[in-house]
């Protein structure tokens, strides 16, 4: 029992921490999709784009990797939220796809440029609300019966998860204007200071209401937070902090501090949820044990993962390197 | 009528994966196909090779940007309508699909950003080799799910308890019976389905009489390919099909319209298999054939569909036509091949209008093949999921209602519609713009975005190019 044990907990770290990545690293380029609206023209437009254009798709392969992941080690995971969130999952795919193709045929097109720039706009804030919606429905927990999932096709869709779908939006929106204050200059970067704030003042709402309504709906997370004052109040305060940092630093005009800052609430508010909801990962009634796939699948997979991930990121760097300071958003001069 | 999630489910897979396995089946063998005509730049200096290269790479980029997007969709199909079949297979399909993942997925992404933007930043030698990377990733990656798939059909190395598959030996689940077989068939489809595109493209660029002596030589080295490839595909197909005759004798029972267990049996050229009165209707045979076909007697022993209940029989109407469309379509490949052949003497296999016509049409004809041999595969196995184990209905999600698989159904159906149709335009454009645009030196004000598919592509997507 106590090599399961220790297996189990190394996947769930594995699998939080890639999901952290993938939050941070795809977080700031949907982000750029929900702003196109708002962009001041079309220029400004081009070049929101083009500052994520190199990055993009790799991040949504380790999306794959993450299913694929969630799958291997944890498949009830699996098999109750896609079920579970079935319409929501559609949403995210069809989402991702209209954005993921507009970054090709935005930059081809010439008659039909406008299509493609509300394809990407549409598709962006679709895939970050159904994310938001999903975070929240983890929250609310599943109606399972056995391990299956028992509950309607809509369960997922409540007022609560309606506000934590547009707080990831509005978090997303946030690190994407604060990644253009850092990568942008001029009259782009001047906008992005102004609406840092709005997206702020946006996000620190919908995370007053998560922190209020999380502990009501489960027993366990209310006496972890409110019957010993314990360390973990030191991650909301933190979070908190770093608003205050990002707002600072807009004021004084600093270029990377926000982003900095914007990724920080995101980390401090994630690292808060999984302390108050661990050990438990299919709320309200599965723990990562028991959700865990067999100890030789975890042991088999982990075993190619220490061999094949070094040489992954060793032939990537090399691609790096050879494309090196050559991603500019700009063309040749 | 009420809505049946089973039946949905199964139209929704079918769909979703008859659409994204387009792509692959093409990306596979035209990987290959480039890393070929770079080997042979390298080898002989010939600038030829290197057109040639340029052109095929914008097409490879654009395939294998719409395969990777459809292929996010696949990756959750398996939870979202088949969950109670995910959670039981998960102990082995988790670590397979992710295993794909890491050995597949980023070798083809890094080095694809190599192949397409590094011509000028590496080595000669640099550059063949990530077009080799690129290549082997597609082949680690068919691998993987082709393996996957062969534990479906003829599934071992797993132990079933309390409703959960659990891996007793690694070995024999990824090398299944049936693995060798099926993985030779589709590597060699997929190389056929590149020779015959290369091939019908490099036809139509000689009807429009463009860059001839580059692609006169892509049309000389694709019907080689095709002169040794499609013979070799029936010759692998008949030991396929031989395998499938010992582990699933019921989809082999399907394929021939064979109802009654017998020996001496005919190979039907035309029937119309009706499932309902277990009997076929207007039959045209050829006396014991199938029989010699199936067990190398003309007096062998096939069995038939009435061997099991009507109810765990397969579609049979659906296979026995698929595998006919499939087995026709392959020799015609053939066909073509000789052809081909007696057209060398003197380079007329690229002066004759009509054999260049028929090219260009043959280069649809490997895709339909390649989804004919996967219904027959598939639907073949039904009703099994597992075959002989979980059935269909026993792998679907329990909570999903007739209106959701609905729903989503219409939904992909749209999405591919609507962003297909426009990769599909592109690739078009591509085409038109042929080696000529494939080998332009960038324009000045062309916005550099580096290690994207498309963007190696140069031609626009609409309006003047």
């Amino acid at each position: 029992m106590e090599q399961h044990f220790d297996l189990t907990v190394i996947w769930a770290g594995i699998i939080g921490f890639g999901l952290m990545m993938y939050v941070l690293m795809d977080g700031f380029d949907l982000g750029q999709g929900i702003l196109f609206p708002f962009a001041p023209n079309e220029k400004a437009r081009d070049t929101m784009m083009n500052s994520v254009a190199p990055v993009w798709d790799g991040n949504e392969t380790w999306l794959v990797l993450g299913g694929a992941g969630l799958l291997a080690a944890f498949p009830l995971v699996y098999s109750v939220f896609l079920p579970a969130l079935y319409i929501g999952v559609f949403l995210l795919l069809a989402g991702l796809i209209f954005r993921g193709v507009a970054f090709e045929f935005r930059f081809k097109a010439k008659t039909s440029k406008h299509l493609w720039s509300w394809s990407f706009a549409v598709g962006s804030t679709v895939a970050s609300f159904a994310q938001g919606a999903v975070v929240g429905a983890y929250i609310q927990g599943f109606e399972t019966q056995g391990f299956v999932y028992s509950g309607g096709p809509l369960d997922w869709l409540t007022p609560f998860t309606v506000v934590t779908g547009l707080g990831l939006v509005a978090g997303y929106a946030l690190l994407g204007s604060t990644w253009l204050i850092m990568k942008t200059e001029g009259e782009l970067q001047d906008w992005a200071y102004k609406i840092t704030p709005k997206l702020l003042a946006g996000l620190l709402t919908v995370f007053t209401i998560v922190c209020i309504y999380t502990p009501f709906v489960d027993e366990t997370v209310k006496m972890r937070w409110f019957n010993n004052i314990s360390i973990i109040w030191v991650l909301p305060a933190l979070a908190l902090f770093c608003a205050y940092v990002v707002l600072r630093a807009v004021k004084k005009r600093q270029d990377g501090m926000p982003f900095v800052a914007s990724m920080g609430i995101f980390l401090f508010s994630y690292l808060g949820l999984l302390a108050s909801k661990w050990p438990y990962i299919v709320p309200p009634n599965f723990t990562i044990w028991d959700a865990a796939s067999s100890h030789n699948s975890q042991l088999f997979l982990l075993l190619g993962f220490l061999f094949v991930i070094p040489i992954v990121l060793a032939y990537t760097s090399w691609t790096y390197w050879v494309f090196r300071g050559k991603v500019k958003a700009g063309g040749y001069h | 009528m009420d809505l049946d999630p089973l039946i949905l489910s199964r139209i929704q897979f079918a769909f979703v994966v008859c659409f994204h396995a387009i792509f692959p089946v093409f990306t596979i063998g035209l990987a290959s196909t480039i890393a070929g005509f770079e080997t042979l730049h390298f080898k002989t200096g010939n600038p030829i090779w290197q057109k040639l290269s340029k052109f095929w790479i914008q097409v490879f980029a654009v395939v294998f940007g719409i395969g990777v997007v459809s292929g996010i969709v696949m990756s959750f199909q398996f939870g979202t309508n088949w969950s109670n079949f995910s959670y039981a297979t998960a102990n082995f399909l988790g670590p397979v699909l992710s295993y794909e993942v890491i050995t597949a997925f980023f070798l083809e992404a890094a080095f694809l950003g190599v192949l397409l933007f590094g011509r000028d930043k590496v080595p000669q030698g640099v550059h063949l080799f990530a077009a080799i990377m690129v290549a082997t990733g597609t082949f680690i990656s068919s691998f993987w799910i082709l393996s996957a798939n062969s534990l479906m059909q003829t599934p071992q190395g797993l132990e079933l308890i309390d409703g959960m598959y659990y891996v007793r030996s690694w070995t024999e689940a990824l090398f299944t019976p049936s693995f060798g077989y099926r993985f030779a068939h589709m590597a060699l489809a997929s190389f056929l389905t590149a020779a015959l595109v290369v091939a019908g493209v490099s036809a139509w660029f000689i009807l429009q009489k463009r860059e001839l002596e580059a692609n006169r030589k892509a049309l000389s080295v694709a019907l080689w390919f095709l002169l040794v490839l499609a013979p070799t595909q029936a010759v692998i197909g008949d030991f396929h099909g031989l395998n499938t005759l010992q582990h699933q004798p019921m989809k082999v029972a399907a394929m021939e319209g064979n109802w009654e267990t017998s020996t001496g049996v005919p190979l039907l050229l035309f029937a119309i298999p009706d499932k309902e009165a277990q009997t076929n209707h207007f039959e045209v045979k050829i006396p014991k054939l199938a029989s010699y076909v199936l067990t190398h007697d003309w007096d062998g022993e096939v069995p038939g569909l009435k061997d099991v209940p009507i109810e765990e029989q397969p579609p049979v109407f659906i296979v026995f036509w698929s595998f006919r469309i499939m087995v026709g379509l392959g020799l015609l490949m053939i066909a073509f091949a000789i052809w081909g052949l007696l057209l060398r003497p003197k380079g007329r296999y690229y002066q004759s209008t009509r054999f260049l016509n028929g090219l260009r049409l043959m280069s649809l004809s490997p895709f339909i093949a390649v989804l004919a041999g996967w219904v027959v595969t598939e639907a073949g196995r039904a009703p099994w999921l597992i075959y002989g184990q979980m059935t269909h209905a026993q792998g679907l999600t329990p909570s999903l209602t007739g209106g959701m698989a609905l729903f989503t159904l219409i939904g992909y159906i749209v999405v591919y519609a609507l962003v297909f149709s426009a990769g599909v335009y592109y690739l078009l454009q591509v085409f038109k713009g042929g080696l000529e645009k494939a080998n332009e030196a960038p324009e000045m004000e062309e916005i550099e975005r580096p290690k994207r598919p498309f963007s190696a592509a140069r031609a626009a997507i609409d309006g003047e190019q």
